[in-house]
């Protein structure tokens, strides 16, 4: 028998060699893939709403795993005891249950994992992926964080040389000199001998360099803004209330991924509307009738005094169940029209739960004779709709392309 | 950090190969390779092999070992070892000492059980790594060629590699080609030799249909695909020979395990106790060998069952020496190897039981005891090596006229998965690209199981 080799463990080769990594990549895109296919269930069964950003969500994979034919469980199988095994002992669970936890992973071959846990942060980074606000760039300018450097902060002991200021740095040495002086006379008079005129340097110290200390500052400019207009009004109910804001809460996710710079207005609307913060947005409830028309008016205020069309890219989004007052129909669809003459994009989302849409007005019939490229319309009738419709809004620009 | 350095390894390695020798192993010249222990996950995920052709799968392999081992719940395999030749091992070199003298000589029952059993003799191992290379460039090729690119071949090896397995298990038997199958239903069709053919009516002779396609029943499905639809590109074609002929190698392993560990344990724990190990490693050695070869509760550790199936058969026969146990590890495979070996009295002692899903739970039903032991014998018999794949087998390919693929699974009393049946049904009706049509049996009923453009369906025959 030939002596055998032994090859000794060479780091280098072995670092160079991680080739694992582009099949790695693969799968971990192929992940990412299953996750956006599954997004609108995932959006539908989950109520994500005001949850923490680190929330753990379970995600069901439908794409990574892999499959052959195989034998299922109605046939019995055959397993090692500790030395007395019993009939009617348990010693496991059926598949799909629990597997895949706990100490038995990795001796239960062929049982693939169904689910992944992301944070709902990575899923919105997953969601939002490849949506962009429609035609963000046809307002030109600042979509910019403008970098402003020099902005004075006083001074430091430490720094870079090209920030050495000179004239401080002199003057604290004279200074240090004076003092050094006015201490030896006072030492002389203690003491009574005369003051020896001092030839000796007297030579900068580190403490009397002075330096210009400056801060870089972030100015966000941004003229981006979104209104986000929503029916209070007593006639949404919980449910449509609860669509509603999923709606917006997606928006919301969606801008501050993706848009740092971007401004958010909440209005909400009954007989009347008021601009609100976000959390009011959110949690608070109202009710009362419903003018829907006067939400777009107070968009429309709002944007007068603070955005003005020619330099910003508006965008506003109304959710509502469409049950307006009659009288107010004609106000709101000239509201309607004023908004889509000054707006990138006016969306207009009409939540109708189930059913509910043969016996209710709609806004929809009205707005249908609001005639603009700009203005978009969906209908929501269950949470499953939520996410398609969110996409269309987003997505109509460029399909036009 | 270690305590050794190779010259250690050399002068222990020296000491075991004498042994080797004096047990009268027989194996092909040996090499081993210091690795550390990402190197041995990225091997793990690749089955062993230095060079393989890229998938996500084995990113997907890599990931799920890599986390059970940062986590703990799995540890690594003290080895790997390649059956080529000559033969290639992985040490890794955080272990100590002990562990890698243990290891070595482990490598040699491998070593010399891939040289000998004879599900190995068509491995062709002196080509193992050239040839997994040329698969890997030839799969690179393909997926850098800008006609064809890497979503592609992906999209056919996803598919191959859900039927791989599906193809001849025993490769001992040589598969006939066409003419030879023609010619034996020709002569099977002739009426047998009657001497009294005078009292007898004659036996009327009936034609075999030799058009049929396939002429009898084809369990290579891979292989037929390739064959047979006209449609596949040439790289497409290669593409599945490549993935077939990679089940093919590792067809044996499969089959083999129980033996294959067993072996190389027992031929370990033989070495070890007469290399006159210094006794602060010997009893290294006594807790690391009790800590493979124990039993999984619950499971089945082929270590522990092959191990202790040697040790009985070398008592057994202890006045032939060596000769009936290299006798054996030639001539056996698991299944033939436990019909032949496993007793009552071994599956007692192994406490082997049978268990059933009863709701959530996995229940035992069964013990080895008088009256059930046989029916628990024959049971695990069933799933042992390729036993635990389905025997999938296609009967026509053209059929009802429409070049539809129909595969009869041999049902053994064990129903099919039937979400896999669907999603694996569906990946041969992408290589196919015709309906593909599957015949099973769902609880007790005749099914035929569809795949076609429209979809999945499942029907009840009668």
């Amino acid at each position: 028998m030939p002596t055998s080799i032994f090859r000794p463990f060479r780091a280098s080769e072995a670092e160079r060699s991680d080739r694992t990594a582009g099949d790695r990549l693969r799968h971990r895109q192929k992940i990412r893939e299953a996750i956006r296919e599954n997004i609108a269930d995932i959006i539908a069964e989950e109520s994500i709403i005001g949850k923490s950003r680190d929330r753990i969500i379970k995600v069901p994979i439908r794409g990574v795993r892999e499959f052959r034919f195989v034998f299922g469980d109605n046939a019995p199988g055959v397993g090692q005891g500790d030395g007395d095994s019993q009939p009617g002992q348990i010693v496991g669970k059926a598949k799909g249950e629990g597997q895949g936890s706990g100490d038995k992973a990795g001796d239960q071959p062929g049982v693939d994992y169904y689910e992944t846990d992301v944070t709902l942060e990575e899923l919105i980074e997953i969601m939002f992926e490849d949506l962009d606000l429609p035609d963000l760039e046809r307002k030109a300018l600042r979509q910019i964080e403008a970098l402003r450097f020099n902005k004075r902060r006083g001074y430091r002991q430490v720094g870079i040389r090209v920030r050495l200021d000179k004239q401080r740095t002199v003057r604290s040495r004279l200074k240090r000199k004076a003092a050094a002086k006015r201490a030896q006379e006072r030492e002389a008079a203690l003491t009574g001998t005369p003051v020896a005129p001092d030839t000796r340097r007297f030579p900068y110290h580190d403490k009397d360099l002075t330096y210009r200390h400056k801060t870089t500052e972030i100015r966000n400019e941004s003229n981006a803004v979104v209104m986000c207009i929503m029916d209070t009004s007593g006639s949404m109910d919980t449910m449509k209330k609860y669509l509603a804001r999923s709606f917006f809460f997606l928006l919301y996710q969606f801008i501050c991924t993706k848009y740092r710079a971007v401004e958010i207005v909440f209005i909400s609307h009954h007989t009347e509307a008021t601009e609100v913060t976000e959390d009011e947005f959110f949690y608070k409830g109202e009710s009362g009738g419903t003018f829907i028309s006067s939400g777009y008016q107070r968009a429309l205020d709002i944007i007068t005094e603070r955005y003005h069309p020619s330099l910003w890219n508006i965008y506003a989004f109304h959710c509502s169940d469409g049950d307006n007052f009659d009288s107010d129909n004609t106000a709101a669809l000239q509201a309607a029209s004023e908004l889509t003459d000054i707006c990138n994009l006016f969306g207009y989302g009409e939540i109708k739960p189930l059913g509910s849409r043969y016996y209710e007005s709609s806004m929809l019939n009205i707005f249908r004779r609001l005639d603009a490229d700009n203005f978009q319309t969906v209908l929501i009738e269950r949470k499953e709709d939520i996410w398609p419709s969110f996409k269309a809004f987003l997505a109509k620009e460029r399909t036009a392309d | 950090m270690a305590t050794w350095d190779l010259s250690d390894l050399e002068y222990w390695d020296a000491k075991i190969r004498e042994r080797v020798e004096a047990l009268g192993l027989d194996c092909y010249p040996q090499e081993f390779e210091m690795c550390n222990h990402t190197d041995m996950l990225a091997y793990m995920g690749y089955s062993g092999m230095p060079t393989h052709y890229p998938h996500w799968s084995y990113g997907k392999a890599f990931e799920k070992l890599k986390t059970l081992y940062d986590y703990g719940v799995s540890g690594l395999p003290y080895e790997m070892v390649i059956n080529s030749s000559p033969a290639l091992a992985y040490l890794m070199r955080d272990n100590s000492l002990c562990l890698q003298i243990l290891t070595i000589a482990h490598v040699y029952g491998h070593n010399d059980f891939f040289k000998n059993n004879f599900t190995f003799k068509s491995t062709r191992a002196e080509f193992t790594l050239g040839t997994f290379k040329a698969h890997a460039e030839r799969v690179r090729g393909y997926m850098e060629d800008p006609s064809i690119g890497a979503d592609r071949v992906e999209n056919i090896l996803d598919a191959a590699h859900a039927l791989s397995l599906q193809r001849r298990r025993n490769l001992a038997i040589r598969k006939l080609s066409e003419d030879e199958h023609r010619e034996r239903l020709l002569q099977d069709a002739e009426p047998a030799p009657d001497p009294f053919q005078a009292l007898h009516r004659r036996t009327e002779y009936v034609q075999p249909d030799l058009q049929r396609l396939p002429l009898t029943p084809e369990p290579d499905l891979l292989l037929f695909i390739a064959e047979h639809n006209p449609y596949l590109a040439n790289w497409e074609r290669d593409l599945l020979e490549i993935v077939d002929e990679e089940a093919r190698y590792f067809i044996p392993q499969i089959e083999t395990k129980i033996m294959n560990e067993g072996w190389a344990s027992w031929v370990h724990r033989e070495i070890m106790s007469s290399i006159d190990l210094p006794q602060e490693l010997y009893l290294e050695f006594l807790v690391r060998h009790n800590q493979v070869v124990r039993p999984t509760p619950g499971g089945l550790n082929p270590y522990h069952i092959g191990l202790k199936l040697w040790t009985d058969l070398k008592e057994g026969h202890e006045a032939s020496g060596m000769a009936k146990l290299l006798e054996v590890r030639e001539t056996d495979r698991d299944v033939s190897f436990l019909r032949r070996h496993l007793t009552e009295e071994a599956m007692r002692e192994l406490d082997l039981f049978q268990y059933e899903a009863r709701g959530d739970d996995l229940v035992v039903t069964g013990v080895s005891d008088e009256d059930g032991w046989h029916d628990i014998k024959e049971q695990f018999l069933r799933s042992v090596g390729m036993g635990s794949m389905p025997v999938i087998e296609i009967v026509d390919a053209d059929f009802g006229r429409k070049r539809t693929l129909y595969m009869v699974h041999q049902h053994d009393g064990r129903d099919l998965q039937l979400e896999n049946a669907e999603k694996t049904l569906a990946y041969a009706f992408r290589l196919w690209g015709r309906e593909c049509v599957l015949e099973t049996v769902v609880s007790g009923k005749r099914t035929m199981l569809t795949f076609n453009d429209r979809g999945f369906s499942a029907k009840s025959l009668k």
